[in-house]
């Protein structure tokens, strides 16, 4: 029994957070989100030569073939410190392409996305903003040997800057007629851009299909049968979300308990007061135990054991009700210069509003546990 | 990471399983007579105090070994290994590390064999979360010491044989936790009072205990004079991941969510009310962190590291559940929720209106959720104390 790391794991979150010490604090967090694509192109280049961006894929496809729960020690450093990257959109646009596509698929995808030449990223919710099958409207016309997709992906990480789009499109009237397309960003009939939007070290955008034609050989899998491996996918993506946000609520408490260190208040430090301590307290308490509940489903993913959806839905919905407490208390605790755009707390507030909704939040996952567990 | 067990502890819980195929007692049949052959068979097999040193006649069990047996026992509804609670939980681990050989000799058998309760006489009325201010006091005569002073708040005091017993023997003005002697005492002696406290729930479980001029023989100091808090804090090597509890926690849950099926609300059954499924899932997410934080900690334990403030996160996990549990299952009960046992119209015959009265035995009775959060906020955040 061991629910620890292994001694490459922790050199590698060592690794990890050296550089991230070096090339991103918030302070240069701040400016990397500020270049057009929201991100620095080098870092991720750096990043990928270290193995990070092709951590998961596997070593024939030019990856490092390591699990989820080694993935979630780089998450949670990335998340401490919000830096900005593609990473979790590529790794899901990577994994639909290794579960279902064919060798040759793969070889035409993965290498590029393992080396960081290309991003990648999921395009799956739409108007209706559901995250079950009945949500996936976008139809494909059959056309040759494969379809022409029409129609509009909503809520599409890093919209502005992914190479290729892995699209859920209906294929036919049953509840689960549903494939996944490999769309490259140059097809004609594409167009993809970032939307306004609150976390700027998260761009979320739009992609819109018009009449944009994908042949067989850009279809994972059998056409129509792709929805067991999506729903993986997307429990999936709320586990790393969730590993994100253990690193995220970290780094939150950590600048909180620091201020309440210094701030001095009726010749106080101000965490002296039970007001401010216990807020505190109660952030690390479920910061460590949503932590466990991530660590547990990433492990339960790696084994594909039968209750890794229940353990993912627990992670996520523990995280999403907690970190977005812990941003809101985390600016209060600050007092008045907590609402400014100087001091770092807001951008935790901000990174919270992104990631409760990201691959469902507290109330969706509350009630698949519930439909899950029979009730 | 890894959640295997390895073949000798999955050997030890084939021991385990075999031995409760053959001797648990019936659910149903738990009378004093099969109880009490359980206790003796689990006294021979060495599982009461089985993570104490073979020695003084314990199991000698190391810490994965104490997990499984805890996890079978828990999850077959096993009645407790060994009958004298206190005695096994703190008077025993810390007479087996400070105690004298004598001292060993005279209470772990009796201990071990259940002869007669223990109870803890710490508290006092105006020393409870700050408990190292306590003032009972101590002074040495002879050969002996002579207490005066009141405790209260003593568990099961009335059915006790023995207390263990923090009182002053010194006031140092800069530590208050210094000149604390632990002594060890006998209640029927001359000199001891105990009056019984009814609790909110209508029982009366725990007690008011006076001293007046109480002679306590010297031998019966547990520890040097003056360092008796250390005594009170064991350091053996207990498995820190709360599977017992966290075992018990779900047991409930299940029948509340059973509750919930069976019980109406605006006219259908309760567990189709969305903030009843809610609250249901949301318990079940929490009992679930609490036994992965368990889990955590004993990796942590295993590694040879010292678990200590953060078994405060668990503690205010489950105070938390203990009121809630309580507040759903008559939330769920509607307008029956204010009925007692005996009342026609009460579900499960009233059991969940006793259970709902009785948080406070876990959220006051081991420390508040205040003195939680002071833990982690001072010991792990690193926060000014207060
Ligand atoms: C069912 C039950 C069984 C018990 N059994 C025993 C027993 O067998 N032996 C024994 O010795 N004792 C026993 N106790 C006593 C128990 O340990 C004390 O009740 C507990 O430590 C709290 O002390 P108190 O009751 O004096 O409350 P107080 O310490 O007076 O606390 C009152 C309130 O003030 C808060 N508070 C106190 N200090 C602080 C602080 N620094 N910061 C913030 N808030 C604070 C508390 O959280 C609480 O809400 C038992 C109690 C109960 C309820």
């Amino acid at each position: 029994m061991n629910f620890g790391f292994t001694e490459e794991q922790d050199l590698l979150r060592a690794e990890l957070r050296k550089f991230l010490d070096q090339n991103a604090s918030l302070e240069q967090v701040r400016k990397q989100v500020e270049s057009p694509e929201g991100f620095s192109r080098p870092l991720w280049t750096r990043m990928a030569e270290l193995g990070w961006v092709g951590l998961t894929i596997p070593e024939t496809y030019g990856g490092v073939g390591m699990d989820f729960v080694t993935l979630v020690v780089v998450l949670e450093e990335t998340g401490r410190t919000l830096f900005p990257s593609p990473l979790v959109s590529t790794v899901l646009a990577a994994k639909a392409i290794e579960k279902l596509g064919s060798a040759e698929q793969r070889q035409r995808w993965l290498p590029g996305l393992a080396d960081g030449s290309r991003i990648g990223t999921l395009a799956v919710l739409e108007a209706s903003d559901r995250l079950d099958p009945e949500g996936i409207e976008l139809r494909g016309q059959p056309q040759g040997d494969g379809f022409v997709l029409t129609g509009e992906k909503r809520f599409v990480s890093d919209a502005g800057k992914a190479d290729l789009f892995v699209v859920a499109f209906r294929t036919g009237d049953g509840a689960e007629d549903v494939g996944l397309a490999v769309v490259e960003r140059d097809t004609s009939g594409v167009s993809a851009d970032d939307q306004p939007s609150m976390d700027l070290t998260k761009r979320v955008g739009r992609l819109l299909l018009d009449g944009a034609a994908v042949d067989a050989g850009a279809i994972l899998g059998e056409p129509g049968v792709a929805w067991p491996t999506l729903a993986w996918l997307l429990d999936v993506g709320a586990a790393l979300v969730a590993a994100e946000m253990v690193g995220a609520g970290e780094g939150a408490l950590r600048i909180t308990t620091d201020f309440a260190k210094e701030r001095v208040q009726f010749d106080a430090l101000i965490g002296r007061f039970q007001g401010v301590k216990h807020p505190l307290a109660e952030m690390y308490v479920d910061i460590e135990s949503y932590k466990s509940l991530v660590y547990y489903a990433a492990w339960a993913l790696d084994q594909d054991s039968d209750d890794a959806p229940l353990a993912v839905s627990r992670a996520k919905a523990y995280a999403s009700e907690a970190l977005p407490r812990i941003g809101i208390d985390g600016v209060q605790l600050h007092g008045g210069v907590g609402y400014t755009w100087e001091y770092d707390i807001q951008l935790y507030l901000k990174r919270s509003k992104w990631a409760r909704p990201a691959f469902g939040d507290a109330d969706y996952h509350y009630e698949r546990l519930a439909a899950l567990g029979g009730l | 990471m890894d959640f295997e067990f390895t073949p000798e502890e999955e050997a030890f819980r084939g021991e385990v399983h075999k031995f409760l195929d053959e001797n648990l007692p019936a659910e149903g049949g738990r009378d004093p007579a099969s109880v009490a052959k359980w206790n003796k068979l689990v006294r021979e097999k060495r599982w009461v105090g089985f993570s104490w040193p073979v020695e003084v006649g314990g199991g000698g069990g190391d810490i994965m070994q104490q997990v499984v047996l805890k996890e079978e026992m828990a999850r077959r509804k096993a009645p407790p290994l060994g009958s004298c609670f206190m005695g096994l939980a703190w008077v025993g681990p810390a007479i087996i590390e400070y105690g004298t050989e004598e001292q060993k000799q005279k209470f772990i058998p009796d201990i071990l064999d259940g002869k007669y309760q223990w109870c803890t006489g710490y508290s006092e009325p105006d020393s409870g979360s700050d408990l190292a201010s306590l003032k009972c006091k101590a002074v040495r005569d002879g050969d002996h010491y002579v207490v005066n002073g009141q405790k209260i708040w003593t568990s099961i005091a009335m059915w006790s044989k023995w207390m263990i017993l923090l009182v002053r023997t010194s006031a140092n003005p800069d530590d208050k936790h210094d000149g604390i002697t632990c002594l060890l005492v006998e209640m029927d002696s001359d000199g001891l009072e105990v009056r019984p406290i009814k609790n909110m729930a209508g029982g009366a479980m725990f007690a008011e205990v006076f001293f007046n001029d109480l002679r306590v023989p010297v031998e019966n100091r547990l520890g040097d004079e003056g360092q008796g808090w250390r005594v009170t804090i064991s350091a053996l090597a207990h498995e820190r991941s709360g599977i017992a509890e966290i075992h018990g926690l779900l047991r409930s849950l299940e029948a509340i969510t059973e509750l919930a099926r069976t019980c109406r609300k605006n006219g259908k059954p309760a567990v189709e009310d969305p903030g009843i499924r809610r609250r249901l899932v949301k318990a079940g997410t929490r009992i679930e962190a609490m036994r992965l934080n368990g889990m955590r900690f004993l990796t942590k334990q295993l590694k040879g590291e010292k678990v200590g403030p953060e078994t405060s996160i668990n503690k205010l996990h489950r105070a938390a559940l203990e009121i809630e549990l309580g507040e759903l299952a008559l939330e769920i009960q509607g307008s029956a929720a204010p009925l007692m046992k005996g009342a026609a119209d009460v579900p499960d015959d009233g059991r969940w209106q006793t259970f709902a009265l009785s948080w406070p035995e876990v959220v006051i009775g081991g420390g508040t959720p205040n003195i939680q959060k002071n833990i982690i906020a001072e010991r792990i955040l690193g926060l000014p104390k207060d």
